[in-house]
């Protein structure tokens, strides 16, 4: 044990000397150095390299325009990614290098919830800023006051669904299919039974089923005995593929609504467009919204690397940004200045909306309600909380 | 009374699968005494092999069925020679560990092949809804009804009429003796698990037009189900397989419809501990008597 310690120490003195020997690192290197985590390689790459992509735009628009303005000059910005592979162990040693070899001034990223759960005590710890883009798991950003993120938590999407099911689709009953063995089908169900209550409206079911079942006929049926006007699932994709040709099946005619683990290529593929034509479910942003920012944002990111921006890009885009602000609003490159910066974000124009926080990393932003049509998303709404 | 019929037609629509799947398990306990623990995954490889023939070979619904059959029987077949026979003599324990190893390799290899994604089975029938007072069925509600009726009866017969059932059932009764008779030992358990593993193929295909979405862990639970249909029905008893499976079927379905479907599972495999406790043969098992 004793020998693993001094080992360690050796090592991160020889990384230490071996930095500042190179350039000269820390607050007074004059440029602000900003770190990446995201899974570049791994079964999820392709999010890892739409992150890359929206943060390396959003440092090139910054450096087009002299820099981030810290009291009275502008400072150069440094991106420097590091590879969590989608995995927590990866994301720690990300954490680690980031904070303590090239001494960033905050981190972006990572995307998913188990890397940020890995990476946020370590950033917390050093005090140094993270905003997470796209990790919506309550717990990351629980009890650590340096940990941000751009998206909105789980539960959140269960309210949207339920002012959108009784608001816009004007439903009065509303019904209920969900994984009970699963956190993010569990809280989402739970939320939205409540707050649709509250909105005035009736649950006629609340109907559960486990992981791996692929039977729902019985609750469906179920269901369709209490004539719902609106069916919420917020089940993922391979599950709601399933639970729309047996509705079918059943003669069961209702509104369906779902969170963003709808959001995959392959719910077409797995369900087909004809089921899911009209149904809605709701998402970080929509590509067709009615926003100046995003649709600038959209064309800036063709431009560039000629494809559509998905969620992590927008989400990572605007977690950057506002990272930037919090450096400009702190007027220095002070690690505690720029925390009580981020903290103090009120009404952020990010391109998934506008973001503030209220004491929590957690920001109060909008959702929207995505329909889908002729096998394509189309914008439906916004949602404010 | 429409919603009842719902659920009745429900209940016997996956009742029909864990039957069509019981059989398996049971016709190779009725002959070897072991529990083949591989057979959900054959099942699952059935549902690919006909996944395959359909996408690639473009046939029917018929001959995607014929061929898958026979597929999986060549499977079943040739996992009995590689890994049961070896072991016929060993004692009953190494069976049953390799079964679950058959089991382990068969789910990780189509893993490691075909990747882990789920898949969106073809659509081999134009699935239609009609109304029957008031509740809705399917042609493929009423296809997979039948299909297993009809196959569990031609089991019967076989079982009970031909040469090779004969032979079975004296497997079954007495091993020892068989030689004597002038029959093959290894002729009859290739027989039985070809045919098992047929009918899961059957299955397969009729849980993927079904739950049209399959994955390499697709035989796991449903296995594991069809394995409790057999046990409650009286494991090693054909009509105890068919009585099994519907029970489980309507059990299953009617927790869910009659109290919170949460409790779906729960209550389900309480009543089959409850039912195993005051029988523990199954339904329709016969009290074991020891030959001393």
């Amino acid at each position: 044990m004793k020998k693993g310690i001094l080992a360690l120490s050796l090592i991160s003195a020889l990384i230490v000397t071996g930095c500042s020997s190179g350039s000269s690192a820390g607050k007074t290197a004059g440029e602000i150095k900003v770190g990446l985590s995201a899974p570049l390689t791994g079964d999820i790459s392709q999010i890892g390299q739409s992150s890359k992509n929206a943060a390396e735009l959003a440092v090139e628009e910054v450096t087009k325009a002299g820099g981030i303005k810290v009291g009275d000059k502008k400072l150069p910005v440094k991106l420097i990614v590091g590879d969590d592979e989608n995995k927590p162990e990866s994301a720690a040693n990300v954490f680690q290098k980031l904070i303590n070899q090239d001494k960033v001034l905050g981190i972006i990223g990572p995307p998913t919830s188990k890397c940020a759960n890995a990476g946020a005590p370590i950033a917390d710890g050093a005090q140094t800023v993270m905003i997470s883009s796209w990790a919506t798991n309550v717990n990351v950003t629980k009890g650590k006051s340096y940990v941000f993120r751009a998206c909105f938590i789980d539960p959140f999407q269960g309210k949207v669904n339920a002012a959108f099911a009784a608001n816009t689709l004007k439903a009065k009953k509303a019904a209920v299919l969900y994984d009970v063995a699963s956190d993010y089908n569990k809280g989402l169900a739970e939320v939205f039974r409540d707050e649709f209550k509250k909105a005035g409206g009736e649950v006629v079911a609340f109907e559960s089923y486990q992981t791996k079942d692929t039977d729902f006929k019985s609750q469906l049926t179920k269901i369709k005995a209490a004539g719902p006007d609106v069916v919420f699932l917020p089940n993922y994709y391979n599950e709601v593929a399933l639970q729309l040709q047996q509705a079918k099946q059943l003669g069961l005619n209702a509104k369906f609504l779902g969170g963003d683990a709808w959001d995959s290529p392959d719910l077409f593929k797995l369900t087909g467009n004809d089921l899911l034509e009209g149904t809605y479910f709701s998402n970080h942003y929509a590509t067709d919204a009615d926003v100046p920012e995003l649709q600038d944002f959209i064309k800036k990111y063709k431009t560039k690397y000629n494809n559509v921006p998905d969620a992590t890009a927008a989400l990572t885009y605007d977690a950057i940004r506002i990272f930037f602000q919090g450096v400009e609003k702190a007027g220095s490159t002070d690690k505690k200045a720029i925390r009580d910066a981020v903290a103090a974000t009120k009404g952020f124009k990010g391109v998934t909306g506008s973001i503030s926080y209220a004491g929590s990393g957690d920001p109060v932003k909008s959702a929207v309600m995505i329909q889908i049509t002729g096998g394509k998303y189309k914008y439906a709404g916004t949602v404010n909380p | 009374m429409s919603y009842f019929i719902q659920q009745l037609l429900n209940a016997l629509q996956l009742g029909s699968i864990y039957a069509l799947i019981a059989l398996g398990y049971t016709m190779v306990y009725g002959v070897l005494g072991l529990i083949n623990f591989a057979h959900g995954d054959i099942f699952m490889a059935g549902a690919f092999f006909g996944f395959f023939i359909a996408v690639m070979l473009k046939l029917s619904l018929i001959p995607t069925l014929l061929l898958a059959m026979f597929l999986a029987a060549v499977l079943g077949i040739a996992i009995e020679r590689v890994a049961y026979r070896p072991l016929r003599k060993a004692p009953r324990m190494s069976l049953i560990i390799t079964a679950l190893g058959v089991s382990l390799f068969l789910e990780n290899f189509t893993r490691a092949t075909l990747g882990g994604q789920q898949r969106s089975f073809p659509k081999l029938l134009n699935v239609q809804e009609f109304a029957l007072g008031g509740a809705t069925v399917t042609n493929l509600q009423i296809l997979i009804i039948v299909v297993s009726l009809v196959l569990m009866l031609l089991l019967r017969y076989v079982v009970q009429k031909t040469m090779i059932g004969k032979a079975m059932r004296a497997v079954s009764d007495n091993k020892e003796v068989l030689a004597l008779m002038g029959i093959s030992l290894d002729t009859v358990v290739m027989a039985t698990f070809g045919i098992g593993s047929a009918l899961a193929a059957t299955a397969g295909i009729l849980v993927g037009m079904a739950y049209p979405v399959i994955d390499p862990y697709m035989g796991i639970a449903v296995g594991w189900k069809a394995f409790i249909a057999a046990v409650l029905g009286g494991i090693g008893l054909i009509d105890g397989a068919l009585v099994g499976g519907l029970i489980l079927g309507f059990v299953e379905i009617f927790a869910a419809a009659l109290l919170p479907s949460t409790y779906r599972d729960g209550i389900a495999f309480a009543i089959l501990i409850i039912v195993l406790l005051l029988k523990p043969t199954g339904l329709l098992g016969r009290p074991v008597v020891k030959k001393v």
